[in-house]
Order: C-alpha cells, then structure tokens, then sequence
C-alpha cells in the first residue's frame, strides 16, 4: 500500500520536475545573451515538456516489475552508436575535402559549416557520440552478464542513456552556433558540463550498484577497466572544466586556470581522455566480446590484471608529452615522455593478451569475418601504442609536432583500435538482443572488414607521409640560416595525400553504411532463434 | 613553511612514489600467489555463463 503511494508520489514529483525545468527554460531563452544559448535553453525546453507530457499520460498506470537482464537501452544504444558512427565518419570524410579542396568551405554556409566549426563536431561526434555510446552501451550489456545481476537502479539506465545523447545533441548543435571553450575534446560549454557531470554520477551509481548486487565472487576484469573508465573520465572532465560562466543566460565561460597550468589542466585531461575514453574503456570491450566470440576465456587472466593496474598506474603520468618545447618545465615534459614509453609495456602486454585468446582457435580467423575485425583491431592497439610512445620522445616530437603525422597516429588507433571492437561488438550484439540465429549477412561483414581496413591503411599511409614531409620542410634551412619553405608551400605539396587520405574516409564510411544496413536487415529479415523451451517464466 | 607546489612536489618523488610502486609490486605478487590459479580459471569463465538471464532466474 505504502509502496503505490510512494509511486504516486514519484510520479506526481517527476512531473513538478519537468514541468520546473520547461518554465525555467523557457525564461532562460527569452534572456539568452547569445543564439548558441538561446537555441540550447529552446531545446531543453521542447525536451522537459516532451518528458512532461509522456509521464503525465504514465500516471496511474500500474507499473510492471520486469526480471531479467535490462537490455532496452542497450538495444537503443546499438542502433544509436551504428547511427553515431556514420554521422562522424560523414563529417570527418566532408573536412578532409575541405582541407584538400578549400571551395567547399561555402560563402553562404561561413560560420557554420566551415572547417573550424565542423573540426571539433567530427571529433566529438566520433568519439562522444560514437565511442561514448557504445561505451555506455556496452557496460549495460556486459556488466549484467558478468555480474549476472539485472541493472541496478531501475529507469536511472534511461537516465544515464538519454542523458548523455543529450549531452551529445548540447555538444554539437553548440558547436556550429559558436559555443566552445576552445579546449581539444572538452569544447562544451559550462552549463552542458554541468549536466554531463550529473549524468555521469549515475552512470557511476549504476554501474557500481550493479557490481554490489552481483551473484558471481569476483569482479571480471572488463568491468575493473569499465570502472576506472568511469571514475577517471569523471575526475578529468570535472577538474579540466573548473570556469566561471560570464552569465547564467549566456553560453560563454572563462576558464579558471590560465597560462601553462591551463594547458598542462588541459593536456593531463586530453592525454587520459585517449588512456581511459579510447583505451580503458574499449579494453573492457575487448576483454568481453573478443573471449566470447573466440569462445574461450582470456589467455591469461593474470596477464589481464597486470595490464590493467600497470595500465591505470602509467597513464595519468603520460599527457606533458603533449607539451613539449612550451612554457612547460623540462622536468614535466621528461616525466610525461618516460611514462609513456614505459607504456609499452602493458599495452603489448593487454595486445598480446587479446591476440593469443585466439590460440588454439586461429582456424576461426579463415571462418569468422567478425573475430578478423577484432583481431585486426587488437593489431591496431598495438601499433598505435608503439607509435605514440615513439613520437612521445622529445626528438621525435621536434619533428612529428603539429603536423598530419599526428592526425595520422590519431586515426590508426581511433578507426583502427577503437573503430574495429566496436564495429565486432555490434555485429556480436545484434543477433543476441534481437534474439536472431545469427547476422544477416556474413558476405557484407568482410565487405565493411576491407574497405575499412583499406580506407585506415590510405588514411595512415598517406597521414605518414604528409606529415614527416610537412615536418622535413617546416625546419629546412638554407646556408645562410633563412628557412627555405613557406607555409603555403608545405599546404600545396600535401594536396595528394589530402586527396588519398579523403579517399580512405569514403571507403571507410562506406564500410560503416554496409554495417548499418547488415545490422538493420539482421533485425527485420535474419531468422530468430526457435524457443524450445516452454515460453512461460516460471514463477520464483 | 613550504608553499605548496613544493610541498606536493616532495611528496611525490618521495614517499608516495615509494607507495606506489609498492603497492603496484604487491598487485603483481598477489596475482602469482599460490593457488591463484583455480580462481583466475573461474573468474576468466565468467562470460561464458549467466549470458541469457541473471543468476537465479533459471528453472
């Protein structure tokens, strides 16, 4: 009796709520110093009304209690990261044509669409959108199989799920209408930080109250880099965002930190943004989807532990070598170098765990066009890992520095490493959360495993090239001490790496369409799984 | 009185360095301590149950 009541009174406050933050919003608009505020306060209105009018058609209804594992938002997030996916890679493909053929930064479109808004819209859509929700996505579904616990917290996973997309919606409708702080992969704005805080501390609350309730004794180690995935990504995003905000109705903010501390805030939160978004967080996937699709367990668990701790341990040290030859003291840019290379060590150790899960099994690798995108994943981890340290080293660095080389590293890991898992993660999800017998086309699988895997080859290749070329003729000097090239000259010389690495972003976003339309037919055309047993639950 | 910067800094090329390198070395000891093994082995099979429902809901 007293729990209906409670219920109703949830109910009743939920709507309060909504209805508080439509009115509140809609004062905002009316006050917004800016269009990127307005539009934003706008949305946030449409969507708490929304939200209002769809619980108070919910009132009364008698609520279900559902058993099982939770997979709504983990169906969502499948098709969302699919959708995520193409959209960033259509962005990233359009700016590289922009930067080979400048026209396509329109007159009419200046201020919007032109390479400096699109930029950090690409980057964050492919790795907020895309990553993070497959991130997200992935958690659910693993942290309820190796827990073998249904999600903690009832309906707070929708409110983790919806409210990082609408993170995700803030985020990039803000960058074209000129919201940005101007730091790399942190360019929301305050009051868009402040929410991804609130929607992060649940995330936490979900995925830890889910490990409380487990039903196995120990803790599998996806979950271990799921977990500090979570904690760390929330300690960087918090500290890297400390500003003041000029006003409440306006979208502009000044940061607290100035000078070499903000860039080194800056660089220790861009560094472990790769260490624990793109890495940490891609291993938990890695050491779920990879055994279970291999179909046996992780070739060494303590392996797998070591990796995980020398991991964690080494990378918060590594973001200075981002700064190297600034205002920033020697020291630091020593430190930062040295970790990383030490890094070598558990991101081959974690690569070699992946591969060698396969031992015993190769023949799959001939068979299994999915188990091929994860392999070839695990390689690219282990190359951009090589690679990175490498341009880690001061020397190095003098060269590769604000050239396409880095863009080059960038991509190998993020098409390569964290494209490839998740790409495996989604064909493996489909069929099981839609309960089919497999995918609808394996065909089409090694059709998007080689485009893409051509397309990142161009991509890197032709990113190589360019940027030691770039490098070489930025320090060219001639006998008397003048440099010999203007910047002009190195931007006409790279025209056909531009061209070539463009192309590799059509093959690869080709392959990423294939993958859509596979995962789309699997849902609506595959075959589902017969039911042998009675379908009736029996009660507990 | 120190300021602070030096006073952090102390601590961390000092002590909490010392720490945590411990800390790490007695991460990797306890992963290789006798009789490990059986628990790794189940822990590593853990994926490859409870995959359709959670533990308990089976008949």
């Amino acid at each position: 009796m007293t729990k209906t009541k409670g219920r109703k009174m949830w109910d009743y406050l939920k709507l309060v709520v909504y209805g508080l933050i439509a009115v509140l919003a809609a004062i905002a608009a009316s006050y917004a110093r800016d269009l990127a505020y307005g539009v934003h306060a706008i949305l946030v209105t449409l969507i708490a009304t929304g939200l209002f009018v769809y619980s108070l058609k919910k009132v009364g209804e008698p609520k279900v209690v559902e058993t099982g594992y939770m997979d709504g938002p983990v169906r969502v997030g499948v098709a969302l990261t699919a959708f995520w996916g193409a959209v960033g890679f259509l962005v990233g493909t359009f700016i590289a044509f922009q930067l080979a053929f400048p026209q396509l930064n329109f007159g009419w479109a200046e201020g919007y669409l032109n390479f400096g808004r699109l930029r950090p819209l690409h980057t964050s859509a492919v790795i907020f959108a895309f990553g993070g929700t497959a991130l997200i996505t992935s958690s659910f579904y693993i942290v309820q199989r190796t827990c073998g616990a249904r999600l903690w917290g009832g309906n707070l996973a929708w409110f983790v799920f919806w409210g990082y997309q609408i993170v995700i919606l803030l985020a990039a409708t803000g960058y074209l209408l000129g919201a940005t702080q101007s730091k790399e992969y942190a360019e929301p704005e305050w009051y868009t930080d402040l929410w991804l805080t609130v929607v992060w501390v649940a995330y936490l609350l979900v995925f830890l109250g889910t490990l409380m309730k487990r039903k196995e004794p120990h803790i599998y180690v996806a979950n271990w880099f799921y977990l500090s995935f979570i904690v760390t990504i929330a300690m960087l995003h918090v500290v890297n965002n400390l500003a003041m905000p000029v006003s409440i109705f306006g979208s502009k903010s000044v940061q607290l930190f100035s000078g070499v501390q903000d860039a080194m805030t800056q660089w220790w939160y861009g560094h472990n943004a790769v260490g624990f978004f793109l890495t940490a967080g891609f291993l938990g996937m890695m050491y779920y989807f990879v055994p279970k699709q291999a179909e046996r367990p992780v070739f060494s668990y303590k392996l797998s532990i070591i990796h995980f701790w020398a991991l964690i341990f080494l990378y918060i040290w590594a973001g200075p070598h981002h700064l190297h030859y600034t205002a920033l003291p020697d020291w630091a840019g020593t430190l930062g170098m040295v970790f990383s290379i030490i890094l070598w060590m558990p991101s081959w150790g974690g690569m070699i765990n992946g591969l060698m899960t396969l031992s015993g099994a190769w023949d799959k690798l001939r068979t299994d066009p999915i188990i091929r995108m994860m392999v070839v994943s695990i390689g690219f981890y282990g190359m951009s890992t090589f690679e990175g340290p490498m341009m880690s080293i001061r020397a190095v660095n003098a060269l590769s520095h604000y050239t396409d080389w880095t863009i080059g590293h960038v991509h190998s890991g993020a098409l390569g490493w964290n494209g490839m898992i998740t790409f495996g993660a989604l064909y493996f999800l489909t069929p099981k959360l839609w309960n089919r017998t497999g995918l609808y086309s394996l065909r089409l699988v090694s059709w998007h495993f080689w485009l893409a895997t051509i397309g990142i080859v161009l991509y890197a290749s032709s990113m190589w090239v360019t940027g030691i070329l770039e490098g070489l003729m930025w320090r060219e000097v001639d006998a008397q001490g003048f440099l010999v090239n203007s910047f002009a000259d190195t931007v006409s010389a790279k025209f056909p790496m531009y061209v070539v690495r463009g192309l590799g972003g059509v093959l690869f976003l080709s392959g990423a369409l294939i993958m859509c339309y596979n995962l789309v037919m699997t849902v609506l055309r595959a075959p589902a799984i017969e039911a042998d047993a009675p379908a009736a639950a029996p009660a507990e | 009185m120190m300021d602070t910067y030096s006073l952090m800094r102390l601590f961390a090329d000092s002590w909490v360095l010392l720490a945590m390198f411990l800390f790490f070395l007695g991460v990797v000891f306890w992963a290789f301590r006798p009789g490990s093994r059986e628990i790794h082995e189940d822990t590593a099979s853990i994926p490859f149950r409870h995959e359709d429902k959670p533990a308990g809901d089976r008949d």
